[in-house]
């Protein structure tokens, strides 16, 4: 499918309507995507033909419905390169992928005195349940600090290694500064010292090509919703060896071997993590989601938008006063500014009544925001539906807001 | 004045403008004519912690009424500060306590006041209606 703007646009209905009298731009991206008509439809085509509930069912609904769904992890695990299917694990979403490992690696592997390492750049997601294990476990959580461009300090990182580090907890592409960790370089030096390590690729699925097996990463984890996909569905990718150490997460249905009075075994992979009635309709979104995004090809969809990340960056440095973070060599589509001393809240406000929506405030990441001393940040993320002229829209509604605060 | 009429004096000012960035710019107008806090109440004590703006804000009883004083540091919350405080400031426990503000919803600025906007604001009206109370309590 060749990459056609107005082909694109066409897929996505919402962004057609008009707001505040002014058509929408929609630069919100990176705390969701809209989603295309393929994605839509495959969840009303779900509920129209096929709905049953899933795996032990022997009738025809059933069967048909289980097929799909076990089709959808098939895809799922082809788009990121997975060795197994079942290393493909369905969640709710990347923040309920990440408490999975953090709460049962934690309840197995990590004990008092042991050492857990992230970074300043995490947002909560990837924090805070490594801080609550860590707490319950008494033992360290340690945080990588980034350079002045928004990189990674990579020397700073390996500084923090012991031989009590369990594992490296680390995000793919940050929610604010848009930097691209070097993930591959990362995880081969902590295998090397035979520490595990988790990626957070919330913000990674949608723009780059993700390859677990080259980047060999112990887990992956993502959501559904910010790839194009529905709300509420995402994925945790695992190595077989670590799925079958940790122990199950939730309990219920589904998850189960055996049961009885005295006890119970666990099913196999992936079900042991897929505790009761999955989201099926959001499995049928996220696999649209997935064939909208092979079909235009993920290294198409990076070379365009890295295209309106470059134009971004012209048109809002020539502003007087502009400031931003995040400005890393390797960087996905978002810019996150402030212009002068105005207040992201009095920013985003007014680039609102503009018709264009983007985020304001601490994006979930307050520890890298009080790294910076600042309130928060205006974050424009764009995604493969944006154009050029909406960047040019953004620019001006930013000099206003700058003639307005003056 | 009562409050009944601060509030409907504020509303056919904002009536003159069409396009809400004007109407933003009254508001900004608004903020500069909030009087100063005291800088010794600018502190954590009388801190209205929203997740992206903070409101700072102060009462003091005298004669039967209360005064607000408030600051803000964004400016556009700063300019809606200043309208609560305009119409609020200088009337009895019991004005205060029964004020509806629904001038607020009116000018078209009631998601400022939602809880979920998270800027403060909504919890500002109810710290404000709480010294009211606290006040007639004590008095």
């Amino acid at each position: 499918m060749p990459f056609s703007i107005t082909d694109i646009r066409a897929d996505f209905p919402i962004l057609s309507q008009t707001i505040y009298k002014r058509p929408l731009i929609y630069f919100d991206n990176a705390a969701t995507t809209q989603k295309p008509m393929q994605v839509i439809n495959a969840i009303s085509d779900y509920y129209l033909h096929d709905n049953c509930n899933i795996h032990r069912g022997v009738h025809y609904l059933s069967v048909k419905a289980t097929e799909a769904f076990e089709e959808a992890r098939k895809e799922v695990r082809e788009f990121i390169n997975a060795p197994s299917t079942h290393e493909v694990v369905f969640t709710k979403g990347a923040s309920e992928s990440l408490n999975l490992v953090a709460a049962s690696f934690g309840k197995k592997f990590i004990k008092e005195g042991d050492e857990v390492i992230t970074t300043i750049m995490e947002h909560h997601s990837n924090f805070v349940p490594w801080q609550i294990i860590c707490g319950e476990k008494g033992a360290m959580l340690k945080v990588a600090n980034i350079l002045p461009d928004g990189q990674l300090d990579l020397e700073h990182l390996y500084s923090l290694i012991t031989e009590h580090t369990k594992i490296i907890a680390i995000t793919h592409v940050s929610n604010v500064l848009g930097t691209i960790n070097p993930i591959k370089e990362i995880i081969a030096f902590a295998h090397s010292k035979g520490i595990p390590v988790l990626v957070d690729g919330a913000q990674g699925v949608s723009h780059i090509k993700v390859d677990v097996t080259d980047l060999d990463c112990d887990f992956y984890c993502f959501s559904g919703h910010k790839m194009y996909g529905p709300m509420g569905m995402g994925v945790l990718y695992g190595k077989e060896k670590w799925l079958e150490e940790l122990p199950p997460y939730q309990s219920g249905g589904e998850m189960v071997k055996d049961v009885t009075i005295e006890k119970t075994t666990y099913n196999e992979l992936p079900f042991k993590f897929e505790a009761g009635t999955p989201n099926v309709e959001g499995v049928m979104g996220l696999r649209a989601a997935v064939q909208y995004l092979k079909a235009l090809g993920m290294d198409e969809i990076r070379a365009y938008e890295d295209s309106l990340l470059k134009h971004a960056f012209e048109r809002l440095s020539a502003i007087k006063d502009i400031r931003f973070f995040g400005t890393a060599p390797d960087k996905a589509s978002m810019v996150s500014f402030l212009i002068g001393d105005i207040h992201p809240f009095d920013a985003g406000t007014i680039i609102d009544k503009m018709g264009i929506a983007v985020r304001t405030g601490h994006h979930c990441a307050q520890p890298l925001i009080d790294h910076f001393g600042i309130p928060g940040t205006v974050r424009a993320s764009f995604a493969l539906y944006n154009t050029i002229e909406e960047i040019d829209k953004l620019a001006d509604a930013v000099s206003r807001v700058k003639t307005m605060f003056r | 004045m009562t409050i009944q009429e601060l509030e409907s004096q504020i509303v056919d000012e904002f009536a003159a403008f069409d396009d809400w960035l004007d109407k933003y710019d009254l508001i900004l107008d608004m903020g500069k004519s909030l009087p100063p806090i005291d800088p010794k109440y600018k502190t954590d004590q009388f801190i209205i912690s929203g997740c992206q703006s903070k409101v700072w804000l102060h009462a003091e009883y005298r004669d039967g009424k209360v005064y607000f004083t408030a600051d803000s540091d964004a400016i556009i919350t700063k300019g809606i500060v200043s309208m609560l405080v305009s119409v609020l400031s200088g009337q009895t426990p019991d004005a205060i306590q029964s004020a509806d503000l629904s001038f607020i919803d009116r000018i078209g600025l009631k998601e400022h006041l939602s809880p979920t906007r998270s800027n403060g604001l909504a919890s500002m009206v109810k710290q404000m209606k709480l010294y009211a109370m606290v006040f007639k309590m004590k008095s």
